[in-house]
């Protein structure tokens, strides 16, 4: 047996990933920079919390086109989720609430996902057909996401291999939920119908890391392009998890790259245990044939328990279901994740598949936890004629729900002789996953019949490829060869300013590692000053590198340039100083190191005297000259009065 | 033309899968000058251009390949769509009351045809408790389908045949009657069906969707339940739109037919009663009567059915320098009844008054309606309504244009005569013409205005 599960995150190796067959990919959502949405001339990218009205609607699961049900689909209309959409006027007209049929496919957004999908060099497709995804847990109003491909099998260069894009998408993106609670699910629906790109890439990463660097990799180089937005919530990463005799499972929203690491490493281990587990009920006899489980309610029989969950349910009118698991004793407490046992599985189904949210939703007779006392848990054996080797798992709710919540429970216990279920799981602030809901397949796909198909010409896919950016890859190869500080190369390659840095390399002949350290380590030291350094236009910086260019400027001069440019709101470089200034500052000089001995180092001193009061303003090498000249005419005039 | 093995295929797209022997839903690896694809053909909307080849990719996708771009087809299977609502027997209940669902067309319970784009309706009781299992909580219903037609197409054949099937339901003894129809015009068929069947004992109860039901928001279901809950328990025997009554899933409306109007593109909540209160509000679980002037339940089996109708009716819909050819092609065509959609109080402009005298002394019967839809023609307050008047010209109170139009030709169905027409056109059947506009008869909320931001923040509308 591997040590996978005995050893802690820090201590495992690439080996350990390898030994339990670790393998992940990613779907990374992100948002556009476009002025409107997606199929909508709403305005894009204005969030608020504030909302004017509110709307009710509710799911229901419809066919695919082959004809199928989905089984997420199914199981959402099991939830009989009432959905509330909050909405504000300026940011949603009535095509975010399904009251009006799309509009024509933004061509800006297009426009943005086929230049990123040539960047991957995606095969582009000739005919874009706009498909509806199903979504029925509310997120979007019509109960589908709006979605098309663009692009298919691309690929990036990572370490000494290239990971594969399998498919560029375009699409809306979804609302934001408020909250979830019981049956009722609130979403603001400003973000509703944003354009969206999403990257699917295999699973080719083979540790945590990996899925991280390549997360980060894919991130920049959309960056890169300027053709993407940022800040938060901008872009968010799905990422899928297998390991050997588990299953693909999809972590949900992952907001921040750092977190891959440890979400992905407990999803391993999840699976890992999972699988072990059933070897376990194996073991006990427990196959998917020969699993048992029966439901009784037992409401009456602890309406006088002191365990205040369940006391206050009953005295509230609600109902409590006993589920006795044959054989299970003990196995609730199995390990999943860090800190996780398997009855938080079940828990998380009841939570959602029976809108029971509020916790704790079930207790078991396996916990340590005090919950009913002894002579309760003996009881209730004696009512379900339960066994020594079987756990009972309580659950309460409004009779319908509990009923349920109690199906769900051995659903679940049921899947646990079986491996890793499929489902997709949501992302956790402790670096661990919670069941999000069953994963959707294929069937739940169908084609949108309010758009035609739209063909992208061949002279579109030239004009884009014309106007494309350098991949970052392409560029940072370059900046090594420049040698500029290694700090600014990955910085700049995905900087709005890499254009600017080339040509002030190749056309004006600047030094590349002043330039690099202008456009990447100057504005962050401007902004500790406090000033507004988004207002920094490239005009601004063009006119202050074609002023170095020109001799205008004195190199050292380009971080005053730029600040005093800034405080100015215009472009502005301080005048070089007049040759009679220059004389008199020269002057001033040598009169203050008028005491020094060492020639050499007195001349040092007065140039740096002379740099420090006059920085941008006078040519280094020409100060030099002149100070040197008037030491050896000073020296000569000793040498003449000697 | 392609045959059914290349449906929807023409021209290079066709050729390319004639080429390489391969017919709609075969699973292929096809090979381009760009790329590689492998998911299964599929077939090709009619209306599509004939340059690209439909694959449904592994994922689901379906992308477009142009013909021209294919270099290989390798077909290693076949799959073929079969569509399936899944069927379930709708279960009896001698408790329960019997209704019966008329189908004319439209959306309102369906599937997607992927060819096409089109959705074909669900229909048979096993398919309808399939998708809407709800319904058998409310009554046993049965099912027949009369037309399949999108609802422009309706027209006095099938109103005329609607009427008919009513009737006959009635006399076999249902306890109410629901009609699927497209939402276009539903407002023209409730209309005429007020005036071809009265005095029902039982609800005839209109209904329709305006989210197709292969999609997860379709206000179709909800429609139907409470379109069913409405034929099986109220006791309002009218002739009645059950649609929306906010965009919201809460409850629906009973609007009158010959009051109510389609007055948003896309909206839910299109259907509005116009100038009056609609009759109640309907939700899964119960019926509120917002009025109480309506006929009511009977158990009788007894109902008055008049299906006679002229077809040569028209609507004019005035605007500025209408020019009098417009009204003189209908008087050459032999129409035989107008119906003017006029500005404000009933106005038309001067150049009009000889073709409108020309049409009165030809026998054709003229009735001013407002373009304005609420209000009443009042022909009496300006010069210009009075001299309309003398042309011959009868104002409709308050019918709407359409309901004053189906009405129109309806009347005419039974006498040529002038002034019998006139005589049924202003004597209300069925609640077409209001003694009285109430004063919440009117209400057109504006977005921005506080007091209404704050009722729109306060329900869901």
């Amino acid at each position: 047996m591997s040590d996978f599960a005995s050893k802690p995150f820090s201590q495992i190796e690439p080996a350990d990933y390898a030994a339990v067959g670790f393998r992940s990919g990613l779907e990374i959502h992100q948002q556009l920079l476009t002025r409107k949405k997606l199929f909508c001339r709403c305005p894009a990218g204005r969030y608020s919390d504030r909302y004017d009205a509110e709307i009710l609607r509710h799911m229901r699961p419809t066919l695919s086109e082959l004809g199928e049900y989905d089984g997420t689909a199914l199981m959402e209309f099991k939830t009989r989720k009432e959905i509330i959409y909050r909405i504000q006027h300026e940011t949603v007209c009535t095509y975010e609430m399904d009251d009006t049929p799309p509009f024509e496919l933004n061509d800006e957004a297009l426009d943005r996902a086929l230049a990123i999908g040539t960047l991957y060099g995606c095969t582009l497709i000739d005919e874009l057909h706009i498909a509806r995804k199903q979504y029925l847990d509310g997120s979007i109003p019509t109960g589908f996401q709006r979605t098309t491909i663009v692009g298919v099998d691309g690929s990036i260069p990572y370490k000494n291999r290239q990971i594969h894009i399998i498919q560029l998408g375009l699409e809306e993106d979804a609302c934001r939920e408020v909250s979830d609670i019981g049956h009722q699910r609130v979403y603001l629906t400003d973000r509703l119908g944003m354009p969206l790109i999403e990257t699917v890439t295999a699973p080719d990463m083979t540790t945590p890391q990996e899925t991280a660097q390549v997360a980060e990799i894919l991130r920049r180089l959309v960056r890169s392009t300027g053709l993407v937005r940022t800040g938060i919530g901008a872009a968010r990463q799905d990422v899928n998890v297998s390991v050997t005799g588990g299953t693909r499972i999809e972590i949900k929203g992952v907001p921040r790259i750092p977190a891959i690491p440890l979400l992905t490493y407990n999803e391993a281990l999840r699976q890992w245990n999972l699988l072990r587990l059933r070897d376990e009920l194996r073991q006990r006899g427990i196959t998917p044939e020969l699993f048992k489980a029966q439901v009784r309610e037992v409401t009456r029989l602890l309406r006088r328990t002191r365990y205040q969950p369940l006391r206050q349910a009953i005295d509230h009118g609600l109902t409590v279901q006993c589920v006795t698991l044959r054989g299970f004793r003990g196995l609730l407490r199995w390990q999943t994740q860090t800190q996780t046992l398997f009855a938080k599985e079940i828990s998380d189904r009841v939570r959602v598949i029976a809108c029971l949210t509020t916790l704790p939703n079930i207790i078991h007779s396996d916990t340590l936890s005090e919950t009913l006392s002894s002579s309760e848990w003996q009881a209730l054996q004696k009512c379900v004629a339960s066994e020594a080797d079987d756990t009972l798992v309580l659950v309460w709710g409004n009779p319908l729900d509990a009923e349920t919540g109690a199906k769900e429970i051995m659903i679940r216990a049921h899947e646990a002789t079986l491996g890793v279920p499929s489902e997709t799981r949501q992302a956790l602030a402790d670096g661990t996953t919670g069941f999000e809901r069953i994963l959707p397949g294929p069937d739940r796909m169908y084609p949108d019949t309010d758009l035609p198909p739209l063909r992208v010409t061949l002279e579109r896919r030239e004009r884009i490829k014309a106007g494309l950016p350098q991949p970052i890859w392409e560029r940072e190869a370059l900046y090594r060869q420049l040698a500029i500080p290694a700090d600014t190369i990955e910085a700049l390659a995905v900087s709005p300013w890499a254009d600017l840095f080339l040509q002030a390399v190749d056309e004006w002949k600047l030094s590349p590692t002043r330039v690099a350290v202008a456009l990447i380590q100057y504005p962050k030291r401007l902004r500790k000053k406090g000033l507004p350094i988004e207002e920094l236009s490239a005009e601004m910086i063009r006119r202050i590198m074609v002023a170095v260019r020109d001799g205008m400027l004195t190199a050292d001069g380009l971080l005053e340039a730029m600040e005093t440019s800034l405080r100015n709101k215009a472009w502005q470089i301080p005048p070089l100083l007049p040759a009679t200034e220059l004389q008199a500052a020269i002057d001033a000089a040598l009169q203050q190191t008028a005491g020094m001995q060492n020639n050499l180092a007195r001349q040092k001193r007065c140039l740096g005297l002379l740099m420090q009061n006059n920085r941008g303003r006078i040519h280094g090498a020409e100060a030099a000259k002149q100070v040197r000249a008037a030491l050896e005419e000073a020296a000569a005039r000793v040498d003449r009065k000697g | 033309m392609a045959s059914d093995s290349f449906k929807g295929y023409r021209g290079s797209a066709l050729a390319v899968l004639r080429n390489f022997g391969v017919p709609i839903w075969s699973d292929v690896q096809i090979a381009t000058r760009s790329g590689r694809f492998t998911g299964i053909v599929l077939p090709r909307s009619e209306t599509a251009d004939d340059l690209h080849v439909v694959v449904k990719l592994r994922s689901g996708y379906n992308v477009g390949i142009a013909a021209e771009q294919i270099t290989d087809m390798q077909i290693t299977g076949r799959r073929e769509a079969r569509y399936q609502i899944p069927e379930k027997e709708f279960p009896h209940d001698p408790k329960k009351p019997r209704v019966k669902l008329l189908g004319t067309g439209g959306t309102i319970a369906s599937r997607l045809d992927y060819r096409t784009g089109a959705v074909i309706p669900a229909f048979s009781p096993g398919e309808l408790y399939g998708s809407v299992p709800e319904l058998a909580e409310i009554c046993n219903l049965e099912t027949e389908k009369l037309y399949g037609v999108f609802s422009e197409n309706m027209g006095p054949e099938q109103w005329r045949g609607t009427a008919e099937a009513i009737g006959r339901e009635i006399e076999k003894g249902v306890q109410g009657i629901v009609i699927g129809h497209g939402t276009d015009t539903m407002h023209h068929t409730a209309a005429v069906l007020s005036f071809m069947v009265q005095d029902s004992p039982v609800p005839i109860v209109m209904v329709g969707s305006q989210r197709s039901s292969d999609r997860p928001s379709s206000d179709a279901a909800l429609n139907l339940i409470h379109s069913v809950k409405t034929a099986a328990e109220s006791d309002i025997a009218e002739v009645m739109v059950c649609m929306f009554g906010p965009t919201s899933d809460v409850y629906g409306l009973l609007h009158r037919g010959t009051r109510v109007r389609k007055m948003h593109s896309s909206y839910r909540s299109t259907f509005r009663t116009i100038g009056d209160i609609p009759l109640a509000m309907v939700s899964r679980d119960v019926i509120t009567p917002l009025r109480n002037d309506y006929r009511r339940r009977r158990n009788d089996r007894q109902v008055h059915l008049d299906t006679a109708f002229e077809e040569k009716v028209s609507i004019v819909y005035y605007y500025p320098n209408m020019q009098p050819d417009i009204i003189e092609a209908l008087i050459d065509n032999h129409y035989r009844g107008i119906v003017i959609a006029g500005t404000g109080l009933g106005h038309v402009n001067k150049p009009l008054y000889p073709v409108l005298k020309r049409a009165n002394e030809c026998g054709i019967a003229v009735f001013m309606t407002v373009q304005t839809l609420w209000g009443y023609v009042q022909m009496y307050v300006y010069e210009t309504g009075r001299e309309i008047m003398e042309l011959g010209v009868v104002p409709a109170a308050n019918m709407l244009p359409e309901v004053a139009y189906v009405k129109l030709g309806w009347a005419l169905g039974h006498t040529k005569d002038l002034q019998q027409v006139k005589e049924i056109m202003l004597t209300p059947i069925a609640g077409e013409i209001t003694e009285r506009e109430p004063s919440n008869g009117y209400l057109i909320l504006q977005g921005n205005i506080p007091e209404v931001e704050e009722f729109i923040s306060r329900y869901r509308k």
